[in-house]
């Protein structure tokens, strides 16, 4: 693929990080004026991003030698259309989450010198930071500083977050740490830190006991931070402690683009002949099955709504890592779809259930009953992402499932694709509950009873990202033909 | 047996890592999980210095006697574990933070306990102990609709809360 030489890959994460240190100062006196930097900081990332996305598509990627310094001597920002498609959807889910109101969101409103939004800020910076890398050690840069970023982020629910946020920062430094055990195998034997060129020199290498250690730590870390069963137990505490808008940028994003982080890897840098040789792809379709599996039956059990989601969250991270693993075309399409809808839907719930906490405090589902006729705006959205979640059509969740299968099938896999239908069912077992205690359902107490919509600044997200869910499915075919294919035949040539 | 003297490194390399990822599972202190995961990292770092290492080469910097065609380490891991050492200086600092938060919060630092004690938190179980107190939403955060039905209620006095639910069933 041809590259062009351009700022915008460095723009990207350079914004959010100027940004972030702009909000700390603002925020020092003027909490409020914070969120504005943060705001503004990210529409202008959207925006970066969606030019982005339309100019690689058009002309290939763009590269950012930073300093002037040219591979291998530097670090290198790679802009290509699948770095810019999940830059815009980091962008576009963040902006939303700034937007939405700090007290519900981000546990409480903000105060002064407490630097909340330079925080988000700075978590949107390491994704960034992660999508750009065109070097493997930047990667882990970018890893740890996102990390780092939502260890505390995670941490604004409560002491009891403090706790799990512990526990994900100790799973999450080790994660990292055996990534860069492998970057050093990578280095020490062909001599490069530059993704293309280290993929390059890598091709001698095929076969070797180095090659095949370096790729297994790369994905193990990876894998962690990407939530793949087994490595997923730090999830459900850490989403379910967080605050509400954290929890959908964690959700919705951050592993998202750790799964980005595994595709570039073991497409980008790990020769294919070497994937032939290890059954590392196999691994990672059947425990992205078990994921699923085990994600969707954790899921059923659950009382608490913020614990419910973050067990879907592990089964709708199952799907990715089966896409990556059939490594196909049409399974990778299905998994790049997943990466997408799967943000919207995620987030939108995850917005709704912000809504509902400020409005009623009620964390358990049982006491969800009867919020839809007294919030129907957010309950109408929740109810459309939870519909999109199961996988009907005209969604965005049927078409990524649909895709998913076929890839199963065309792989010869036909047990993947039977579990990719069951968990279907299984999805639709626990949220059809929800969606049917909250419409249906009387309310049982005082507090539900009482309930109001919450104003603009929930309902907005929360019916936009729902309507994208349904915007997306409908444009599906464009989409896939226009966006998606081209990504997933990069991918895999 | 010369594998062995040759690359003792490694082995170190080998017995730290297996040391701060036991120390990290099995210790319940808190405290000494964390000195786990630092010496889990140090391994790491061990790995990169002793990576760079080559006998009878000399420091990265031009001597002007012996000129450039030297055999001298290369600096890059080096660079590279400075970096990683910021990265985990961080790491440990928010660390501490949080584990300043437990146990203030808690009393404790003991992983036992305190699985017990959050277990003891509201968090799953019955609809009855799941209500905390209902956070009054401040006026600017409420749609103007609810903002009105709020003061038309408070100022009718006491109104049945379904009947009140019903005055704005109308539509959103």
């Amino acid at each position: 693929m041809t590259s062009t030489a351009s700022a915008l890959p460095a723009l990207l994460p350079l914004v959010a990080i100027a940004a972030a240190v702009a909000a700390t100062a603002v925020g020092w006196r003027w909490p409020h004026g914070a969120r504005w930097v943060a705001v503004g900081a990210m529409s202008v990332v959207t925006a970066l991003a969606g030019v982005g996305l339309v100019r690689t598509l058009d002309d290939g990627a763009l590269t950012h030698p930073l300093g002037g310094w040219a591979a291998p001597l530097g670090v290198e920002y790679v802009l290509d259309p699948f770095s810019a498609l999940i830059a815009l959807v980091v962008g576009v889910i963040g902006t939303l989450v700034v937007l939405y109101p700090a007290p519900l969101g981000l546990g409480g409103a903000p105060a002064p010198r407490v630097p909340v939004h330079a925080l988000v800020l700075l978590l949107v910076a390491g994704l960034l930071a992660v999508v750009v890398a065109g070097d493997l050690f930047h990667l882990f840069v970018g890893l740890e500083i996102y990390s780092i970023a939502s260890y505390a982020l995670v941490a604004l629910g409560g002491p009891a977050a403090a706790l799990a946020s512990f526990r994900y920062l100790l799973f999450g430094t080790v994660a990292s740490s055996l990534y860069l055990f492998g970057v050093g195998f990578v280095y020490f034997s062909t001599g490069a830190l530059d993704m293309s060129i280290a993929a390059d020199r890598l091709v001698d290498w095929v076969g070797t006991p180095v090659l095949a250690t370096a790729a297994a730590l790369m994905v193990t870390g990876l894998a962690v931070k990407m939530a793949v069963f087994p490595l997923h137990v730090w999830l459900p505490d850490a989403h379910s402690q967080a605050p509400p808008a954290v929890a959908a940028l964690l959700a919705a994003v951050q592993v998202k683009v750790a799964a980005y982080a595994l595709m570039r890897v073991l497409f980008d840098v790990v020769p294919p002949e070497q994937l032939d040789l290890i059954p590392l792809l196999e691994l990672l379709t059947w425990f992205g099955v078990a994921g699923v599996v085990v994600g969707s039956v954790m899921a059923v059990r659950q009382r608490d709504i913020k614990r419910m989601l973050a067990h879907s969250t592990v089964a709708g991270l199952g799907y990715i890592a089966i896409g990556i693993g059939l490594a196909n075309p049409l399974a990778l399409t299905g998994a790049i779809l997943h990466i997408l809808g799967h943000a919207v839907m995620k987030s939108a719930m995850f917005l709704a259930v912000g809504g509902v906490l400020g409005a009623t405090g009620a964390k358990a589902l049982a006491n969800w009953r009867g919020l839809g006729p007294r919030m129907p705006w957010t309950m109408a959205g929740f109810t459309i992402a939870a519909v999109s979640m199961v996988g009907l059509p005209p969604t965005i969740g049927f078409l990524s499932k649909w895709f998913l299968i076929t890839g199963a099938l065309d792989a010869d896999a036909p047990v993947v694709a039977i579990v990719i239908a069951a968990a279907s069912v299984l999805t639709l077992v626990y949220l059809l509950r929800v969606v049917e205690a909250i419409w249906f359902g009387e309310p049982r107490d005082e507090a539900t009873a009482e309930a109001t919509e919450p104003g603009r600044g929930v309902v907005a997200p929360v019916v936009g990202l729902a309507a994208a869910t349904i915007l997306l499915g409908l444009l599906g075919a464009t989409l896939v033909d226009r966006v998606v294919t081209p990504i997933a035949r990069d991918l895999m040539g | 047996m010369e594998v062995a003297a040759d690359r003792y490194v490694y082995l170190a390399v080998a017995l730290l890592m297996a040391g701060g990822l036991f120390t990290l599972v099995v210790e319940r202190n808190l405290i000494k999980k964390l000195i786990g995961l630092i010496l889990f990292q140090a391994a790491i770092f061990l790995f990169f210095v002793a990576g760079a290492a080559e006998d009878g080469a000399t420091i990265p910097v031009v001597d002007p006697d012996r000129g450039v065609d030297v055999a001298y380490i290369d600096p890059l891991p080096h660079l590279l574990v400075l970096t990683a050492l910021v990265v985990g200086a961080s790491v440990v600092g928010v660390a501490a933070a949080l584990l300043l938060r437990v146990q203030r919060a808690y009393g404790t630092l003991d992983d036992a306990e305190l699985s017990n004690l959050t277990s003891a938190d509201p968090v799953e179980g019955d609809a009855a102990d799941q209500r905390g107190p209902a956070p009054a939403l401040p006026p600017e955060l409420l749609s103007r609709r609810s903002a009105r039905a709020l003061r038309e209620r408070n100022s009718s006095g006491e109104g049945d809360p379904v009947a009140g639910a019903d005055e704005h069933r109308g539509g959103p």
